[in-house]
């Protein structure tokens, strides 16, 4: 058993790891080399492994997401870090119109094995262009493959099986979870192809991702303090979704609760509603919820920001609403 | 006229006009078929702009990689991309060179490294930095090629990639054709510098600005900047001086520019002058000229039958390819 670590340790072991088991893996972009990552996830590794694998790029999101892509197709296995997700979408172009498109416009010619990592998420008082969760956007497009990992094993175990991917893999990390502690447990287990039930329960499924997993099971030990049994899902991958489990555990408790950081019209929350609703309709003892981001640009001042997110209190209470009646 | 004798071989000096004839009457029946709808979506035409394709990729290695734009057929023919198969592609037939999903902007061809076809201006230059940075990290010997419009140097992408070409000295041929005009807009009124090597020079990247209307002078030109490249000596700007005779698309009525302006390029078309050259030269008389465009003709039209000839994929087949297939156990 491996002892405890950071979730941003996590993400350092990952990486050394992938560095030193193929040659052809290399970190670029900004900061990650003399400064240590704007989040301090590659800090020694430019020590370790030198300035061709750990490549300190220019402010240029547009061009060395770009030229990841160009690397991949050259028969490298690039890992790209972007600051923030705020920040990718001066790289959208790329990401979008050649990283997703290309395998199939050219027929299947071109693979593209890229691996994006890049922070997502609000609560550390950054205001309204460093703290959205735009990870539901990526989410929106064919060709890529979305992950989340929201606990310090998939931190450290989903780089890995993300590099073997023969397709564009972007890794949400939220800000808010390099900190956290955990065991990395049975991280070579780790699959980039499922949800995961983190918390059995009988009375109401939560499902939620990244930032809002540890909310939603600190949401499920309250109430079940006043009886009502949730059901956790993390989902991990949010593209594509794994609907089995969520239909397996929905068909279960008969009631869906969505958690997810994203503004709400035209969220993640509305596509997995859609879906449980497609899937499981004739299952439901109630319509299925959410708890969403406040539609607004994420504000500066503490109190504006926790209004603005979901928090453990929305959760509970959008849970009470769905369980009303029961 | 150059009084100068031409400094190579005849068959060489011959294979450039055929290579300019071959992309001119390509062009010439994609336009027709395209009038006869068999052809749709955008077609932009490179007719004018032949001696800039001819003379830098004859001057390339097979290994080199090409990035390119949506006016790309010249530059996927002369990269080896068999014609019958843009064709294919153009027609939307499974035995295009994308399998029809890509159409005119989005040829690609992974045997000879022709890496589109980006039909996103300035989307490939990015791309070519990439391909460079894995050549090099890789040791390959090879160089990225990439072409783009004027246009493209208005757009970010452009100076993110001379930024991180010159910063980690990559194996980049930028390939600028400065054919005056981003679509319907003047290079003059759209960007403050129109000197355009001045723009590049300000990366420190070594540049060349060549008459894109001379087959040999790009050759020449092209060839150059390869041995700077492989000789270690960083990235290399070329800005070719072209002229579009065709409208940009399909679609536009060319309302931004003089019928006179037009007619004063053509008289400098690459074609017949540097036909003219090689006959003054006693390189070529007028039968040997009929009997290369007759070939030719034969060429295109063996092409086209092949496209008329081509099968549709299968809808069953519209997500294949969003993904790579997992391999077979």
């Amino acid at each position: 058993m491996s002892p405890p670590m950071t979730y941003r340790e996590a993400l350092r072991e990952a990486l050394r790891d992938a560095l030193q088991r193929d040659a052809r893996v290399f970190l670029m972009g900004e900061d990650v080399g003399r400064y240590g990552g704007s989040y301090a996830v590659s800090k020694g590794l430019l020590e370790a492994f030198g300035p061709e694998r750990i490549r300190d790029t220019p402010l240029s999101e547009l061009g060395f997401v770009g030229a990841g892509i160009g690397a991949a197709l050259g028969g490298m296995r690039p890992i790209v870090e972007v600051m923030t997700v705020n920040f990718s979408l001066l790289a959208l172009d790329p990401l979008m119109n050649t990283a997703a498109a290309l395998r199939h416009m050219s027929g299947g010619q071109f693979s593209v094995p890229l691996v994006v990592r890049m922070a997502t998420g609000a609560g550390r008082q950054l205001a309204a262009q460093h703290s959205h969760s735009l990870e539901g956007w990526y989410a929106h497009i064919p060709g890529l493959k979305i992950l989340a990992p929201a606990t310090v094993e998939d931190a450290r175990g989903m780089l890995w099986p993300a590099l073997q991917d023969p397709d564009p893999v972007l890794i949400f990390e939220h800000a808010q979870l390099y900190n956290q502690e955990g065991e990395p447990g049975d991280w070579q287990q780790v699959d980039i192809c499922s949800a995961k039930v983190r918390r059995a329960g009988r009375d109401l499924t939560l499902i939620a991702y990244g930032g809002t997993l540890g909310k939603a099971l600190k949401a499920a030990e309250q109430l079940a303090r006043e009886g009502i049994e949730s059901e956790v899902i993390d989902l991990r991958v949010l593209r594509p979704l794994d609907d089995a489990t969520l239909m397996a555990s929905v068909g279960k408790t008969r009631r869906a609760l969505v958690v997810d950081e994203g503004w709400r019209s035209g969220s993640l929350a509305a596509e997995i509603i859609t879906r449980i609703i497609e899937q499981a309709f004739f299952e439901l003892d109630a319509p299925p919820s959410r708890v969403c981001s406040a539609e607004v640009p994420i504000p500066y001042a503490r109190h504006l920001e926790e209004a603005a997110l979901p928090q453990v209190s929305t959760i509970v209470a959008a849970a009470h609403e769905l369980c009303r009646g029961a | 006229m150059s009084p100068q004798p031409l400094p190579y071989a005849h068959d060489v000096l011959l294979a450039l006009l055929r290579d300019m004839l071959r992309i001119r009457r390509f062009e010439e029946r994609a336009a027709e078929l395209y009038g006869e709808g068999k052809i749709r979506g955008f077609l932009h035409l490179y007719i004018g702009e032949e001696a800039v394709a001819v003379g830098a990729l004859h001057a390339l290695g097979a290994h080199d990689a090409v990035v390119s734009t949506y006016r790309e057929h010249g530059h996927a023919l002369l990269k080896g991309v068999p014609m019958q198969a843009i064709f294919a592609e153009m027609y939307g037939r499974q035995e295009g060179c994308s399998r029809g999903r890509g159409g005119s902007m989005h040829l690609f061809d992974a045997k000879t490294r022709f890496y589109g076809g980006n039909a996103i201006v300035a989307g490939g230059l990015p791309l070519a930095v990439g391909l460079a940075l894995a050549d090099r990290m890789q040791g390959k010997a090879d160089v990225s090629v990439c072409f783009f419009g004027e246009g493209a140097m208005a757009e970010g992408a452009f100076h993110e990639s001379m930024n991180l070409a010159a910063l980690w000295q990559l194996p980049v041929l930028f390939c600028c054709e400065n054919n005056l005009y981003a679509m319907g807009t003047a290079l003059a009124r759209s960007q403050s510098q129109t000197d355009l090597c001045a723009k590049a020079s300000a990366y420190k990247v070594a540049t060349q600005a060549v008459d894109g209307m001379d087959v040999i002078a790009v050759y020449q030109a092209t060839t150059a900047a390869l041995e700077h490249i492989r000789a270690g000596l960083g990235p290399y700007f070329l800005a070719f001086q072209t002229y579009r005779f065709r409208a940009h698309s399909m679609f536009d009525p060319e309302l931004y520019r003089d019928k006179a302006e037009v007619e004063q390029w053509k008289a400098r078309g690459p074609l017949h002058t540097y036909s003219a050259r090689l006959k003054a030269q006693g390189v070529l008389d007028e039968a040997g000229f009929l009997a290369m465009a007759a070939q030719v003709e034969a060429e295109v039209e063996a092409a086209i039958a092949y496209a008329e000839a081509g099968s549709l994929e299968p809808v069953e087949d519209l997500y294949r390819d969003v993904h790579t297939p997992e391999p077979a156990p």
